[in-house]
């Protein structure tokens, strides 16, 4: 019986050592060497394989962040400036600086505003409903609402509203890593600058069609009329195709153009309610500007909702951070 | 226009047939099987079949309403097919606590864990009895002989057989003992379904017309077994049944029509189905003329069940217009 | 034993309710809309502008490259717009309004109904130019450019001409009635796409649940040792051109191949016709035969209608929409359109106007894949369209180019059978639509 027991336990002994030497060789013989920075890149960096940099995972970007002595035009849009900085300070490399950018829906043609004139039964899916028809409006490039843009978010930052049935962003969840920008069928979505205390000025269409024909579709789309070009004194608006863009690093928010649009295509966020129109403005126009900012601003507190809202709060904050 | 018209992308049709009406007609060709049985062991096959279709359904509905949290769809009737092939698998004397804890094996282990419908990897109704046979061989191996008939009792044919190979007594003087008759009309010992083969057959043939299955794995494992025990018989009738004897016996007929064809624990193509079918057919002959269980096409299910995943890589359909391989 | 294709297919109802309602001359309406973009490849340039009076017959738009068909005004009147309209699916796209004024045909065109034949000196490139210019395109809808098709290039060479007369799509008449009607046209009509394309033999494959046009078109080609009517089983999809082939010559299209790999060549029926009176009447494609079908549509007709009538009109014409409809299809139910504009127009490949009931026209709620392997048991193609699904869902689509998305004919088959009521055909299309993409960027 004890034989028994010896011979096993010394059989076993045996074969793990004839095991260890063999590992031993063929790991010395097929040894790969890998900079070991590359895992300290790695986690550094927000590990959340969401692809927004170009390169397959975390891991990828940081192996070309050790590999590439140049790496200002790497970047990681999740963990942003600070996180960049902290691996160019470990690696000596100089820092990729941009500023912070936040996914915007061009489309205000909600529910009230642009009339549904047929019901889609298909898959449930923008690509698949694009790819035959113009959706549940008339508009040919307005949002489709089946959420392919909230699928592919990591972050949870986009959801469609049900009461407007637009997608809605998520400001401080969104990390710009621009997986909806690629979603959308219709490119809808655009990363644009944060901007000041979150302060941005848009153009809330990509309407394409002459005016006389998005205005029957959709009473907020941009008709291409030209006055905010027009009125805007940096010269930030250009009007193309029928449509017109606001340049996010022209643009001083100004505010000008918002009372100027007849359609309200153009939208504010995050600015406190104004009292009275400083800048005349059209007359007309400016009823409908008020209605511009009711409407945005409840946008706004539902996206800092939780946080401290104000100058002094958690934005100033974290721009602090940002511009560091 | 203030008409709202419906928009999809085609097709605008769709057949009748919906997973519900599917295994309704699993259902179905299930009963004359079952009617056969209720009139040879009496009300007991009712009960027996009642309390395990409760239960499947049951677990069914508990797992998804509390554990997984979502909408339940006891609805498609595919618990209750589990539940009327579980009773098919057990004998008609087991205490009705042990079909229960079965149905909750097959549909909580089975099915839910990985998923739910389609999902599961193993066929949940076998999974439920063999799990049952390993942990309690006694009940599941008592069969009491069909009021009526007194030749075998107590034992299925196949343990009859295997019984006499092991004492060295010679087939060729049993087997004209056997009545194929008796096997035709489910006149012997064995569990509730696999019995009464005729009624069997009926159900495989209502299957084909309402297009429920193809005939392609039940030909191949009842083929494949009928080759290979043939060979077998050919070569040693003392020792080997006939190819008869094994397709007519221990559930053969069961398994082939009714369980090998478990739409989500098959393979997909043609071809697949037929190595898949061939497998089982041979697995089970090896099972029961080598293994120490005398019938095996329930473990030889489970075996081929693995090896789906792989079937469906390497077996693909033929494409059409596809370049012959060089 | 009648032929039909071997691999998978289906047995849809055919509710072919307009089977014996005779071809009817649809009247004029008032203005007619002709999109610019009524085939397959780029749209046609417009050649008119504004204020311009046409004639019907007129070349209003010619030929933008290689694949592209020329349109032709089919009215005579003035030119109110040359815009964008929008279309069945209100995607606006390019076309020409004219208010109609009477009904004057250009010079040289032949409208009068008699047959006649052909002029036997003319010889294929003849023959081939007169389709080019009267802008003939697939009428079973496909509307892939016929003189494109009927370009053998060298290297290859065709030994039979298929015409197809299968019409699997349910409801649809339009193909029987040609048969049945303009039986001489059609035969004249293949003797000359026989010529242009210089094969001895032609076969018209007609499914057999329309046992009169097999029997009046085999009692006409009677005398042609050249043209032979092969019944065929009913299958859907047996109208594919891939699946034809195999049904009546039993060749197989390779993957990924034409059917001039085989030495064949495919024009369907209306075509045929079209191409008659292209060569024979000097009349370029301005109108064509379209079904008007729907369980609970008063009147369900076949009607020759003017390219670029409005989709509303003909259904005014046949008893008007239903208040119970809820889905009209341009096409039949199987690959058709359904369409959210009732005022776009018909156009060259509108073969048919579905009207559905709202009931039956919402889909089935999905449920889960049961693996039953139905989708793939049917198959045209032999693909796998469970797994098809399951990468579309992921948006993996290189993955979908390694399980031949792009051999997809999209019959819908795999949809229409699947017991889970799964989108299966959408998912596929768009994955095809996407590997297409990275095909093209990878030549490039």
């Amino acid at each position: 019986m004890s034989q028994i027991l010896i011979y096993t336990i010394l059989t076993l002994c045996l074969l793990g050592v004839v095991a260890a030497v063999v590992l031993f060789f063929v790991a010395k013989k097929f040894h790969v060497y890998e900079d070991p920075r590359i895992d300290d890149v790695e986690t550094m960096l927000p590990l959340a394989n969401c692809g927004g940099c170009g390169y397959p995972g975390c891991r990828g970007l940081a192996d070309a962040l050790v590999k590439n002595d140049d790496i200002t035009s790497l970047y990681c849009p999740v963990g942003g400036t600070s996180t960049m900085k902290r691996v160019a300070d470990f690696l000596g490399k100089s820092a990729p600086e941009k500023e912070p950018q936040v996914a915007e829906v061009r489309c205000g043609g909600s529910c009230d505003k642009r009339p549904r004139i047929s019901e889609y039964d298909g898959a449930p899916s923008c690509a698949v409903e694009n790819s035959l028809y113009s959706g549940e409006t008339g508009c040919n490039y307005g949002c489709l609402g089946k959420g392919d843009c909230v699928v592919v978010c990591n972050f949870d930052a986009i959801a469609v509203d049900p009461a407007t049935g637009l997608p809605q962003v998520d400001a401080d969840k969104c990390t710009a890593c621009g997986a909806c920008v690629k979603a959308c069928p219709r490119n809808i979505i655009e990363l644009r600058k944060k901007g000041p205390k979150n302060r941005r000025v848009y153009v809330n269409c990509v309407n394409g069609d002459k005016g006389a024909v998005s205005r029957k579709l959709c009473t907020v789309s941009c008709i291409a009329c030209g006055k905010c070009a027009k009125i805007c004194p940096f010269e930030a608006i250009t009007v193309e195709n029928n449509l017109a863009y606001i340049d996010p690093y022209k643009c001083r928010l100004c505010r000008k153009c918002v009372p100027e649009c007849p359609t309200s295509a153009i939208a504010e966020v995050n600015f406190p309610p104004k009292k009275e129109a400083p800048a005349g403005g059209g007359k007309g126009g400016d009823g409908v500007a008020v209605k511009v900012r009711e409407q945005t601003a409840p946008k706004a507190t539902s996206k800092t909702d939780g946080l401290p809202v104000g100058p002094s709060g958690g934005e100033a904050g974290e721009n602090a951070v940002q511009q560091a | 226009m203030e008409k709202k018209l419906i928009v999809a992308p085609s097709p605008h049709v769709h057949d009748s047939y919906t997973t519900t009406t599917l295994m309704r007609d699993v259902l179905v060709a299930l009963i004359p099987a079952l009617a056969v049985t209720t009139v040879i062991y009496g009300i007991q096959v009712l009960v027996v079949t009642a309390v395990s279709v409760a239960a499947c359904v049951l677990f069914e509905y508990l797992i998804q309403r509390f554990m997984l949290g979502g909408r339940s769809t006891v609805g498609d009737l595919s618990a209750v097919v589990t539940g009327v092939l579980l009773a098919f698998n057990l004998p008609v004397s087991i205490p009705l606590w042990l079909v229960i804890l079965g149905a909750l094996v097959a549909i909580g282990v089975g099915k839910m864990t990985f998923g739910g419908l389609g999902r599961n990897p193993f066929n949940p109704a076998l999974v439920g009895r063999v799990f049952l046979l390993l942990s309690f061989p006694v009940a599941m191996t008592t069969y009491p002989a069909p009021a009526g008939v007194d030749a075998m009792s107590g034992a299925t044919p196949l343990t009859f057989l295997k019984e006499a190979v092991k004492n060295g007594q010679p087939l060729s003087e049993l087997m004209p003992e056997i009545s194929y008759g008796n096997l035709l009309y489910g006149l012997h010992g064995g569990s509730l379904g696999e019995i009464a083969a005729l009624a069997l057959i009926l159900g495989f043939g209502y299957m084909l017309l309402r297009r429920v299955i193809t005939w392609h794995i039940p030909v191949a494992v009842l083929g494949s077994m009928a080759v290979f025990a043939a060979v077998l018989w050919g070569f040693n009738p003392d020792s080997y049944a006939d190819p008869l004897f094994h397709i007519l016996t221990g559930g053969a007929l069961l398994g082939a029509i009714f369980m090998a064809t478990d739409y989500a624990t098959s393979p997909m193509s043609k071809s697949g189905m037929l190595a898949y079918g061939a497998g089982i057919g041979i697995i089970t002959i090896l099972i029961r003329n080598w293994g120490s269980y005398p019938e095996g096409i329930s473990f030889a299910i489970l075996i081929m069940n693995a090896v789906v995943p792989l079937i469906n890589k390497y077996m693909r359909p033929r494409r059409f217009g596809e370049p012959a391989k060089s | 034993m009648l032929r039909t294709f071997k691999k998978g297919g289906v047995h849809p109802h055919d509710n072919k309710l307009s089977r014996d309602a005779a071809i009817e001359v649809f009247p004029l309406p008032e203005t007619v809309v002709i999109p610019l973009s009524q085939h397959i490849g780029p749209p046609a340039a417009a050649q008119v502008a504004k204020g311009d009076k046409v004639k019907a017959g007129q070349l209003i738009a010619s030929a933008a490259g290689f694949v592209s068909a020329n349109i032709h005004s089919s009215v005579s009147g003035t030119v109110v717009a040359v815009d964008n309209v929008p279309d069945a699916g209100n995607i606006r796209r390019p076309a020409v309004t004219i208010k109609v004024e009477g009904d004057e045909w250009e010079d040289g065109i032949d409208c009068t109904e008699g047959f006649r034949k052909a002029d036997a000196s003319l010889d294929g490139a003849e023959i081939i130019k007169r389709i080019a210019a009267a802008g003939i395109v697939g009428m079973g809808g496909a509307t892939f450019p016929t003189q494109v098709k009927l370009s053998v290039p060298p290297g290859k060479k065709a030994e039979y001409l298929v015409i197809n007369g299968v019409e699997c799509e349910p409801y649809l008449t339009a193909d029987h009635r040609v048969m049945m009607e303009k039986g001489e046209e059609l035969l004249e009509g293949i003797r000359l796409l026989a010529k242009a394309l210089g094969v001895a033999k032609s076969y018209i494959g007609i499914e057999n649940n329309k046992p009169d046009a097999i029997a009046h078109l085999s009692q006409l080609a009677a005398g042609d040792a050249g043209i032979e009517v092969v019944p065929l089983k009913v299958k859907y999809p047996q109208g594919g051109e891939k699946q034809l082939i195999a049904a009546v010559t039993g060749r197989e299209v390779p993957s990924g191949g034409l059917p001039l790999d085989v030495g064949v060549v495919v024009q369907n029926v209306g075509t045929a016709v079209a191409v008659y009176e292209a060569v024979v009447k000097n009349k370029p494609l301005v109108e064509r035969i379209v079904t008007v079908t729907g369980k609970t549509l008063g009147k369900p007709s076949n009607l020759r209608v003017r390219v670029g009538t409005p989709v509303s009109s003909l259904i005014e014409h046949c008893g008007g929409l239903p208040d119970s409809a809820g889905k009209v299809i341009g096409g039949g139910p199987m690959m058709g359109r359904a369409m959210s504009n009732l005022d776009c127009p018909v156009t060259k490949g509108t073969s048919g106007i579905l009207v559905m009931d709202g009931a039956q026209a919402v889909r089935r709620a999905p449920e889960a894949c049961i693996k039953c392997a139905k989708c793939v048991e049917i198959c045209p193609m032999g693909l796998e369209p469970y797994i098809l699904y399951k990468l579309g869902v992921r948006n993996r689509f290189p993955e979908m180019e390694e399980y031949y998305a792009t051999d997809c004919i999209e019959c819908g088959s795999c949809s229409f059978t699947c017991p889970a009521s799964l989108p299966l055909l959408d998912y596929i299309r768009l994955g095809k639509g996407e590997v297409m993409k990275i095909i093209r960027a990878r030549k490039n």
